[in-house]
């Protein structure tokens, strides 16, 4: 820590919130985000998904208008109404997601709009692909930079936003989850980058689930709850378990309440499943009654397992095995029929045709077998959907609602619903709780738990280590798109799935256990 | 299959849901629908009163008669458009088709109905041409209907060349256009409404429909539910092209003569009443029934203004002015909408205070 | 490391430069093109090599070259402008109505004028689509029906005819210089100075980004509606040059002058290359789209082709280029994917 503290302690800071407010219908994404970053410090903001840490960032970025509070960049009061706004001011943002343009060089995904020009306003290719190199460099990475962004890798897309982030020269730059999807050495590289910045005397928000990081990078910590801010400290007079608990603000072990459940068969198998740059040679077997995690990094290549699984993707090698009959693959529907249901990541584009009611979207998988000679009817719909919706305890005023108006956690309810009204043998569910507030979440992880219990098949995946060594009962790692671990409940810790999460490729084949 | 539920809801599970959280007139009113179909008897009542000879025997015989084709290309083009995709290739899968009929026919003295039969097959395939492109290969509907609108319409003219084939032989030739009785209405409607009540099931009432609906809204999420996207498009395109066959085999008796340029520029005319009628361009809604509406309120707009004296371009700027209106109001009414009170937090809110609510707002701004 | 096979290629600029045109989707249309010129000079040399073929081959292209540059720009940003051959009509007969009126007016002033009506017209287009958010194939049906309508309730069964047009504008539509004609030199010029706007600055750029992912350009903070704006005001511009063109080519203005070219419009563009949803594509392939769809209707006649097959072969032309486009986006994302896959 620096020792001319006092002297910062002074000075303008950099961004200052005071109970901004954010709603999107009926969903408040943040009631009361408070957050005071000052000039030369790198401030952690933490919180479980759902926080609002996330909405707090994009008001930041000028993507979205806050409906009330405070907001001063360097003291002064603003309001952005477009990203353009915030990034002539001196803000630059590294999303949670990377948005390129796919059709573009990677050069020019990071200067577009402000190219290097040589004469006569022309664009200076040349400048432009050495200053894409002098930043790659800094970063400690080789990506071409004349290549089309199409095609990159997670990792490789987020190392782009982070280059582009650096290159706007920003007073404040906020980091969204930047390392969700980077490898030891690449987070090393960006956090040498965070502190050169920060000894330069700019402003950096970061946000991370992982504490090691925090605790590592950061100077000053904020906890956000439910969408409120709950505390600031310095990271050197706090630790783990004080965040934790202003997190979740309840004991963590009952946000997890996994109970034994007796296993039974072997429902799902899959064998040497293998799809040209996503996964190679994955196998493993799920019981009845047990919970089977997919821990890793984003884009070590779980979800893609999933998909290929319940036949969303085709794949190149393998099979799939159900209750002992082959599985085709390609078709979701024929996995649907054989007895697996699957709730995918993305809840608003893939598991819920978000623009289309309640009764429809639980009726969604069912509905073939309501109609009545051939016809089926709203009335019939909403007869099917109803129980679901009750047995779940969604919260809508009507059947009719539409799934955009409701908040994520009855969204998710509603996918889940869709499912188990199709009496599933297996369940894949990915990142169940994702945007989920803590009440919900808790809920979900007890039906989870139910479910098991009563005999079903459970892969969940999830980015939160708390949750899957909380739920699983055997923890697989994948890294790399290939899987590295199988490790059982009981010798699950952070530390040996972290590491098998970011093992690299030629050790990880050298230790895979066989399962 | 006990085991394969593990969770049944429970018979005595306390919550119930309402299954509608708006009364049954205002879902019957306060549509898109509600205002073509409206707007249809108010554009019609105003021309029986004020336009010479609206209300003549044969002015809804001649309307029915002309727009029969529009109208029966409409009925797959709406169920295209609500899946999100568009076909322009129509009028020439028409032309095309009306040339095999008259080939056929004048040329190779085959019968109607069996012209007519070899002219729907060809029509369907061309659709299916269609559709394995963009369900299959994964082609924007867009770019290969503007390509097989011209190689359609180029099949035509190979077809028939620079020679107009007439003189189509038998009563058949006359039945589609001969009245019901001593009614206003030409036979042709009969096959219309018969397809129409079809579609309409189709599209409302069974279970391909709701996947329609959420291709439209959504393919990817469709495509996780186990809707079969590609199959349900390559269908949708191959009706298309069966009904434009068959609106091909009508256009060709109807005038007792082909031409190349028969049919040409119709497809616009389709997809200007299927907009009209309340389908979003951008797929996902729409009623079958409004498509109907739009296109005769394009009809007796057309009829009307024909009696009133004015050319044909009137009802060009119309259909136009209609057109981007429509299309307008339908994407900014519901973002002015989104910026009024939540109402669709509560019921209660719904129910009771929206006129509240609006008041608020403005007075707020 | 899953970066490192990402390095930068070693390669020099020449070669490289090389590897991009031997590797282009503008090439594959040149060795067509070529090819059907070969073809028809070898059945008939006068295709080429007289003084009235030289001439057609390089005349008969300028409007549809016009048209599907500003398409084109359109194109690349998402959208797409029907109102094209509306637009052209249009300043078809206003260049007849401003030469009827003030028969010595300057060509100059009436091109100018040609523009102008043009960028109005483009420029009601993309006020309603960049406004209203609303999709431009609608808004563009729409103002295509309105604006050829608004021509037929102003034109009637009128034409303008030969006499209506002065001499010397006439003349301009077949004039030469150095055996090439005018108004494909100026074409020409157009489609270099778009393609170098698109190429070099900076505005040119965001048009690709802003087609690529609209959504990514919003939260990145391009001005993207002043961009597509400004697409569709050059767009429209483009169409009443081509009007202008049009009237001094064929002098000759009616209420159908245009009607149906917008589709060819498109058409040469897609064969060019450029993606129907943008982001990729160049204004030099949608020239040679347009060179090619103009060749192939005179030169199928030529190749013992009935011209009744015209339209046929030219549809199946654009169904085969976005085939072609499909099949090489997926190899070539397939090879992007193997190369990070062997790291």
């Amino acid at each position: 820590m620096p020792d001319d503290e006092e002297c910062r302690e002074e000075r303008t800071p950099t961004l200052q919130l005071r109970d901004v407010a954010k709603s999107f219908g009926a969903v408040a994404a943040l009631r009361s985000g408070t957050l005071e970053v000052r000039p030369g410090s790198i401030h952690a903001l933490v919180g479980e998904n759902g926080a609002g840490k996330s909405t707090l960032v994009k008001i930041v970025a000028g993507v979205h208008r806050r409906d009330a509070g405070e907001f001063r960049l360097l003291g002064e009061p603003v309001d952005f109404g477009s990203t353009a706004e915030s990034k002539a001011a001196g803000v630059a943002v590294i999303y949670q997601e990377p948005t390129l343009f796919p059709d573009l060089s990677v050069a020019e995904n990071i200067f577009m709009g402000r190219h290097p020009r040589g004469r006569g306003r022309r664009i200076d290719r040349t400048r432009m692909y050495a200053e894409s190199h002098a930043l790659f460099a800094r970063l400690g990475v080789s990506i071409d930079p004349r290549r089309v962004a199409n095609g990159l890798s997670i990792a490789d897309q987020q190392l782009i936003e982070i280059a582009k982030a650096i290159s706007l020269d920003a007073k404040l730059l906020v980091m969204d989850e930047p390392t969700a999807a980077l490898s030891g050495n690449e987070v090393a590289r960006l956090f040498a980058v965070a502190r050169s910045l920060r000894d330069e005397g700019r402003a950096l928000v970061f946000i991370s689930h992982r504490f090691d990081e925090v605790f590592d990078l950061c100077d000053t910590v904020t906890v956000m709850r439910d969408g409120a801010y709950v505390s600031t400290a310095r990271v050197a007079e706090t630790t783990e378990a004080e965040i934790v608990a202003k997190m979740v603000g309840r004991e963590v072990a009952e946000l997890f309440p996994k109970t034994p459940a007796p296993l039974g068969d072997v429902v799902l198998e899959v064998r040497g499943l293998s799809s040209a740059g996503e996964f190679h040679d994955v196998s493993f077997q799920v019981r009845a009654g047990e919970i089977v995690g997919l821990a890793g990094l984003v884009g070590a290549g779980r979800s893609e397992i999933a998909r290929a699984v319940f036949g969303v993707d085709g794949y190149d090698e393998g099979t799939v095995t159900l209750d002992g009959r082959v599985v085709p693959k390609g078709s979701p529907r024929r996995a649907i029929r054989a007895g697996m249901a699957f709730v995918p990541e993305d809840r608003r584009q893939q598991g819920l045709v978000i623009e289309s009611s309640v009764a429809r979207n639980v009726s969604a998988v069912i509905r073939g077998g309501l109609a009545r000679a051939g016809l089926l009817t709203a009335r019939a719909e909403n007869r099917a959907a109803g129980p679901w919706a009750a047995r779940l305890q969604v919260k809508t005023s009507a059947l009719d609602m539409r799934a955009a108006t409701m908040s994520g956690g009855n969204q998710q309810k509603v996918v889940i619903a869709k499912w188990l009204a199709t009496g599933p043998r297996l369940l894949i569910i990915d990142e169940p709780t994702r945007g989920i507030d803590v009440g919900t979440k808790a809920e979900v992880h007890r039906l989870l738990s139910d479910l098991a219990g009563q005999g079903l098949a459970i892969v969940m995946i999830s980015s939160e280590l708390p949750e899957v060594l909380g739920m699983a009962d055997r923890v697989l790692v994948v890294c790399e798109g290939r899987i590295t671990a199988d490790i059982a409940r009981a010798d699950a810790t952070p530390e040996n799935v972290m590491a098998a999460a970011t093992r690299s490729t030629s050790t990880a084949t050298a230790t895979k256990e066989p399962v | 299959m006990s085991t394969a539920t593990p969770v049944a809801p429970a018979a005595a599970e306390s919550r119930t849901y309402a299954a509608y959280s708006r009364s049954l007139l205002a879902r019957l009113l306060l549509n898109r629908e509600a205002a073509v179909i409206a707007a249809l008897v108010v554009v019609f009542v105003y021309a029986l009163g004020n336009v010479q000879y609206f209300d003549g025997p044969l002015t809804i015989y001649n309307l029915l008669k002309e727009y029969a084709p529009i109208l029966l290309m409409a009925l797959p083009m709406t169920l295209i458009i609500v899946t999100g995709e568009i076909d322009l290739s129509v009028a020439s899968t028409l032309g095309a088709s009306a040339a095999i009929t008259g080939v056929l026919v004048v040329d190779h003295d085959l019968s109607v109905p069996s012209a007519a039969v070899v002219a729907i097959v060809v029509g369907a395939l061309l659709g299916a041409l269609n559709g394995f492109f963009v369900a299959y290969v994964g082609l924007p509907s867009l770019a290969v209907t503007i390509g097989s609108l011209a190689l359609y319409r180029g099949l035509a003219e190979g077809l028939i060349q620079d020679k107009r084939i007439s003189g189509f032989p038998g009563a058949l030739r006359t039945w589609p256009t001969e009245r019901i009785g001593d009614t206003q209405y030409p036979n042709i409607i009969i096959p219309i409404i018969v397809l129409a009540v079809l579609f309409g099931l189709l599209l409302h009432f069974t279970s391909f429909g709701r996947s329609v609906f959420e291709i439209g809204l959504s393919d990817e999420a469709a495509h996780f539910s186990g809707v079969n996207v590609a199959r349900t498009k390559l269908i949708l395109f191959t009706l298309s092209g069966a009904v434009a066959a068959l609106a091909g085999v009508y256009v060709a008796l109807k005038s007792n003569s082909v031409a190349t340029d028969t049919g040409a520029g119709f497809e616009l005319k389709v997809i200007a009443g299927v907009l009209l009628g309340g389908v979003s361009i951008f797929g996902g809604r729409g009623a079958l029934h409004g498509v109907i509406a739009g296109v005769l309120l394009i009809a007796v707009l057309n009829s009307a203004l024909q009696l009133d004296g004015q050319g044909s371009e009137v009802i060009q700027i119309i259909i136009g002015l209609l057109l981007v209106g429509s299309v307008i109001a339908s994407n900014f009414l519901p973002r002015i909408r989104a910026l009024l009170p939540r109402r669709a937090v509560t019921p209660e809110v719904t129910s009771k205070t929206p006129v509240n609510g609006d008041h608020t707002r403005k007075v707020a701004q | 490391m899953s970066t490192s096979t990402l390095a930068p290629s070693q390669e020099s600029p020449a070669t490289r430069a090389l590897h991009t045109v031997l590797r282009s989707r503008e090439l594959a249309i040149v060795i067509v093109l070529g090819l059907i010129i070969l073809l028809a000079t070898a059945r008939r040399s006068s295709f080429v090599l007289s003084a009235d073929g030289w001439r057609d081959t390089l005349l008969a292209p300028s409007i549809l070259l016009l048209l599907a540059v500003g398409q084109m720009v359109v194109v690349v940003t998402r959208n797409v402008d029907l109102s094209v051959g509306s637009t052209l009509g249009i300043t078809a007969y206003v260049t007849g109505k401003i030469f009827v009126a003030n028969p010595d007016i300057s060509v100059i002033v009436v091109f100018l004028a040609g523009l102008a009506v043009g960028a109005v017209i483009g420029a009601i287009n993309g006020v309603l689509v960049t406004l209203f958010k609303v999709p431009a194939l609608v808004i563009t049906l729409g103002t295509m029906y309105v604006l050829r309508g608004a021509l037929t309730r102003e034109v009637g069964s009128d034409r303008m005819n030969a006499q209506d047009y002065p001499a010397h504008f006439e003349k301009l539509g077949t004039q030469q210089v150095l055996t090439i004609p005018v108004l494909t030199i100026i074409a020409l010029v157009v489609v270099a100075a778009v393609g170098y706007y698109l190429h070099t600055a900076r505005g040119g750029r965001e048009l690709y980004a802003i087609g690529s992912d609209p959504d990514a350009a919003d939260l990145y903070g391009l001005p993207t509606g002043r961009r597509v704006l400004g697409a569709f005001v050059l767009c429209g511009a483009l169409a009443g040059l081509a009007g202008v063109f049009s009237a001094a080519r064929y002098a000759t203005a009616f209420s159908g002058t245009g009607s149906g070219i917008e589709l060819q419009a498109v058409a040469a563009v897609v064969i060019g290359g450029v993606a129907i949803f943008g982001g990729s594509g160049t204004v030099w392939g949608a020239a040679i789209g347009a060179f090619l769809l103009v060749t192939i209707n005179r030169a199928l006649p030529i190749l013992g082709i009935s011209e009744f097959w015209q339209g046929a072969v030219v549809g199946a032309l654009i169904i085969g280029s976005i085939v072609l486009d499909r099949v090489l986006s997926i190899r070539r994302t397939h090879q992007l994917v193997e190369a990070r896959d062997h790291a």
